[in-house]
């Protein structure tokens, strides 16, 4: 009943946070702003993991090739397809959801308890409105960008991996990646994210926005708003990979 | 001028207020006083819409807030200038910003205008030494004076403040009031307070109301609430020991 109770108080939140707004100008510099904070702050950790996870990844792919049946150049082909398939759409989010989500989460509630957000409803601001609106826009904006980049980083950590440490030549690992490239794969990446960074904010900024107590209380928060995106996300991957793959 | 009439509010199965009824006029300074936990601010919640009172009706110039259409409510809260506790100043805001805030949302100024008018409100509280500062850096004196200095922004004709003293030396706390006072007389508000510091009845209570477990228990001014012979609101004003020795030389 209760879980019930919260995704209904949660669809209500969202939708008051759709309301029009009537300073357009405002939402937008908003928006700028976010972009600034949620995404352009998380490309350090995206970039960094992703080269290296994709370096791994191409290591391992090479370590289970034992039989010369399998051509090498599977180990670019493979990189690639888990690169843009799961790991930059679905780890890349799951990450997001504690680094992102957490900060949302932290800085809404804060606000909660420190009576800002009252202080915004007494003004006649529809807080809601005001507070999330920018950041699901900026992230939704924001985070697809962050897969492209991670995909981009990823296939080149494979690349560096593999002709650094002699498991294949370059041409061999450029062959791989280029193999039966479908488009639609990077469009199934696009989607998920999208949908990912939807959830982070959504769920992060709902969260923050019914905190009541104090900072003991918005650190509770922050872990369950991570807690709560992660599954959420873990779930959609299911959903939209049965939806738009098989 | 506001009118609460018959205001009750239930928490599940908590009371905790019963049957308010009350009138604050305009151009004074109308206090609300009682112990902690005694309605005080649950009331408050229920005057600015905060809170939806469980029956009873808050009257705005004759209009009932709490039947109101939401554009009406819109139009009401935009007279309405709160301070709360602790300032609930933005903290991504300089002081500057803070000010200009509900002038960005609600005007349709250009930005000379706003900075004309953020100027104005912030020498008005003393504070033109502190436009670029971050909230994070003020005192809690000045934290209050800049949450003031944003509450009469858009020329409010109803002004709120919730413990407008609480943790300020009693030196700041009496600039608190003075400024508190002035700003009544000046911009003719309707100003309600909640507090229980005893220096702030004395100093600017225009009328004062006394709460008592959720009932209204005493009205009168701040300089005849010492003579009064309530039990309950002696047993308040006269709760330390010092008072309680002052009061026998009455």
């Amino acid at each position: 009943m209760r879980y019930l109770y919260n995704f209904g108080q949660y669809c209500l939140l969202i939708a008051r946070s759709f309301a029009k707004s009537p300073k357009p100008a405002i939402v937008r510099e908003l928006i700028v702003r976010e972009i600034d904070k949620l995404g352009i702050g998380s490309l350090f950790i995206v970039c960094v993991i992703s080269f290296f996870m994709g370096a791994v990844i191409a290591i391992q792919m090479a370590a289970q090739i034992e039989t010369p049946l399998i051509p090498m150049y599977t180990v670019g082909f493979g990189t690639r397809e888990t690169i843009i398939l799961e790991f930059s759409p679905t780890v890349i989010a799951l990450i997001l959801a504690g680094k992102v989500g957490s900060n949302v989460t932290s800085e809404i509630g804060t606000m909660r308890v420190t009576e800002q957000i009252d202080a915004l409803e007494i003004m006649g601001v529809n807080s809601a409105n005001y507070l999330i609106l920018p950041k699901i826009i900026a992230s939704v904006l924001i985070i697809p960008v962050l897969t492209i980049i991670s995909i981009v980083l990823g296939i080149f950590g494979g690349y560096v991996a593999c002709t650094t440490t002699g498991l294949l030549d370059a041409t061999t690992y450029v062959y791989g990646i280029t193999l039966d490239f479908k488009t639609f794969h990077l469009v199934y990446a696009l989607i998920k994210s999208f949908v990912f960074a939807f959830i982070i904010t959504s769920i992060s900024a709902y969260r923050g926005y019914y905190v009541n107590g104090g900072s003991q209380e918005v650190g509770k928060a922050s872990t369950q708003a991570v807690v709560n995106s992660s599954i959420s996300i873990l779930l959609w991957n299911f959903i939209l990979t049965r939806l738009l793959l098989l | 001028m506001i009118e609460i009439k018959n205001i009750s509010k239930k928490f599940s199965d908590r009371q905790v207020l019963y049957d308010f009824n009350a009138t604050f006029e305009e151009g004074m300074c109308n206090l609300i006083i009682g112990q902690s936990g005694s309605g005080k601010t649950v009331l408050m919640k229920c005057l600015v819409g905060l809170l939806e009172p469980t029956t009873g009706g808050v009257y705005y110039a004759g209009t009932d807030f709490t039947k109101a259409s939401e554009k009406e409510r819109k139009r009401i809260r935009q007279e309405i200038g709160m301070v709360f506790q602790g300032g609930a100043l933005f903290d991504s805001m300089t002081c500057e910003e803070n000010v200009a805030f509900p002038l960005r949302m609600f005007t349709n100024w250009n930005k000379a205008k706003i900075a004309d008018r953020v100027k104005f409100c912030l020498d008005r509280v003393n504070l033109s030494h502190a436009y670029q500062l971050y909230p994070a850096e003020l005192s809690g004196g000045m934290r209050k004076r800049v949450a003031i200095a944003r509450a009469i922004a858009l020329n409010p004709k109803y002004l709120f403040f919730d413990e407008p003293n609480s943790g300020l030396d009693p030196q700041t706390g009496i600039v608190i009031d003075r400024l508190i006072k002035e700003i009544t007389q000046e911009f003719k508000t309707t100003t309600i307070i909640n507090t229980h510091d005893m220096n702030s009845v004395v100093e600017i209570g225009d009328k004062v109301i006394f709460i008592y477990k959720g009932h209204k228990h005493w009205e009168g001014d701040g300089t005849n609430i010492v003579n009064s012979n309530n039990k309950e609101l002696i047993e308040f004003v006269f709760a330390t020991g010092l008072l309680k020795r002052v009061q026998n030389t009455f």
